[in-house]
């Protein structure tokens, strides 16, 4: 039988270590219940199939996508904010001209989407979808408005902590990342099941972005920093 | 030094609003796309075997020789320019969605154990904490016999994993997922 072990021409990336990224099926989430495997997975030798992925021919990035406050005739209401940071593979290498997206509810919490039930006001100014590249050395900048916090049915009285959806992909299909990022000191941590599912507390504080007072702009927009790591290939024995 | 690579989270229910509402990707090969051209059909349920109408499926192949369009990926430049290899869509109210693709070649590996013709899928949804990541290859295609990941997959769950021909339609193939419970679809850690 044929065995994938000798297949050790092409760069494998780093395993996820065990409690640093979320718990599948974490009951305290409901939904994760009926959409999560009960049988283990199965562990796949990397093949090329796993360490390629699209990195080519996104469709074009207009000019105010990576300002969610400039799409509209007139300015969104809320809290104006510059979200900036790198994109890093997970042995320190910037990971240069990738596709980030990100989407988030407006500085009422309430999504533009249909599926949105939440009583607060939509905003006609701002849709509250963006997309970027990363620069040579990783890093990206988005200007937008700080979300509100939002309610949803998983628990009594459950609200979600202020967060921006972040999309990634990375130079491989397995390093690809959807994620979301948290502010600094928000009081509904403790109580939010989906921030909860990361058991590993230095994991989970990789999910908030931090103040940045060089990155807020006088008379204009606070400052948030926020790098993100990938997964990336294991260094070989040619590389230093 | 290792870092630690950022958690993953759920896309959330509204996940379109971002990803698929305007940049879906569903016609993967042009027309004029070397290749058998097919239309791929493919429907999510849970563990009750309802459909799941807010996923997100993507998928990534390689071109009708093989041949990822990578710089990883050995005779990347021979690649048909038109042809990318990715898709991505979200599933509509009965957990389904199609894409328009070629059927992949069969991937060589440079130790000279060839995958059969296969397609990566990874799922994301509501509930999904962490991106479920599966494959798809071709019903009764013989090189199945002799893939080395189909071994790596116990006999009686390999059928999770393959996509058959509608009947009705020709050039057209499914393929179901289901997270959880009866006949669940075999997911990799990878
Ligand atoms: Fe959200």
């Amino acid at each position: 039988m044929a065995d994938l072990k000798k297949n050790s021409t092409i760069p494998t990336y780093r395993r996820l270590q065990p409690g640093t990224q979320p718990t599948r099926l974490y009951e305290p989430y409901k939904s994760t219940r009926l959409r999560n495997p009960a049988q283990p997975l199965i562990y796949l030798p990397h093949t090329l199939s796993e360490i390629t992925g699209p990195v080519y021919g996104h469709s074009p990035i207009a000019e105010t996508d990576n300002d969610l406050t400039l799409q509209h005739t007139g300015e969104p209401l809320g809290e104006r904010i510059i979200v900036t940071g790198r994109v890093l593979d997970d042995s320190g290498r910037p990971v240069p001209n990738t596709l980030i997206e990100i989407w988030q509810a407006n500085s009422a919490g309430r999504y533009r989407h249909g599926c949105d039930q939440h009583p607060a006001p939509l905003d006609p100014n701002f849709s509250g979808a963006g997309r970027t590249l990363t620069g040579d050395d990783g890093t990206y900048r988005f200007v937008t408005i700080k979300p509100g916090a939002y309610p949803w049915l998983n628990h009594h009285n459950a609200w979600r902590p202020a967060h921006i959806h972040f999309s990634v992909f990375g130079r491989a299909f397995i390093s690809r990342l959807i994620t979301q990022m948290y502010f600094p000191g928000d009081p509904l941590f403790d109580h939010d099941p989906i921030f909860q599912s990361v058991p590993d507390e230095k994991a989970r504080q990789r999910m908030i972005s931090k103040f940045d007072l060089e990155t807020t702009q006088p008379q204009w927009a606070v400052g948030y920093r926020f790098d993100i790591v990938l997964r990336g290939p294991e260094a070989t024995p040619f590389e230093s | 030094m290792e870092h630690i690579p950022t958690p993953s989270s759920t896309v959330g229910p509204f996940l379109h609003l971002g990803l698929t509402e305007k940049h879906s990707i569903t016609h993967i090969a042009a027309p004029n796309v070397k290749g058998e051209h097919i239309i791929l059909r493919c429907r999510v349920f849970d563990a009750d075997g309802s459909p799941v109408n807010d996923a997100m499926i993507e998928l990534w192949q390689a071109d009708s020789e093989g041949r990822y369009r990578h710089p990883d990926a050995p005779r990347a430049n021979e690649c048909d320019p038109a042809f990318l290899g990715f898709g991505r869509t979200a599933t509509d109210e009965k957990g389904c969605c199609e894409f328009e693709t070629i059927k992949p070649g069969a991937v060589p590996a440079q130790d000279g154990i060839s995958q059969a013709p296969h397609i990566s899928l990874a799922i994301y949804s509501r509930g999904i904490l962490l991106q479920l990541y599966t494959r798809i290859y071709f019903a009764a295609d013989s090189a199945n016999e002799h893939d080395p990941v189909l071994a790596l997959v116990p006999k009686e769950r390999r059928s999770t994993l393959m996509a058959h021909p509608d009947s009705s339609r020709s050039g057209h193939w499914l393929f179901d997922i289901r997270l959880r419970g009866e006949n669940e679809t075999v997911f990799f850690d990878v």
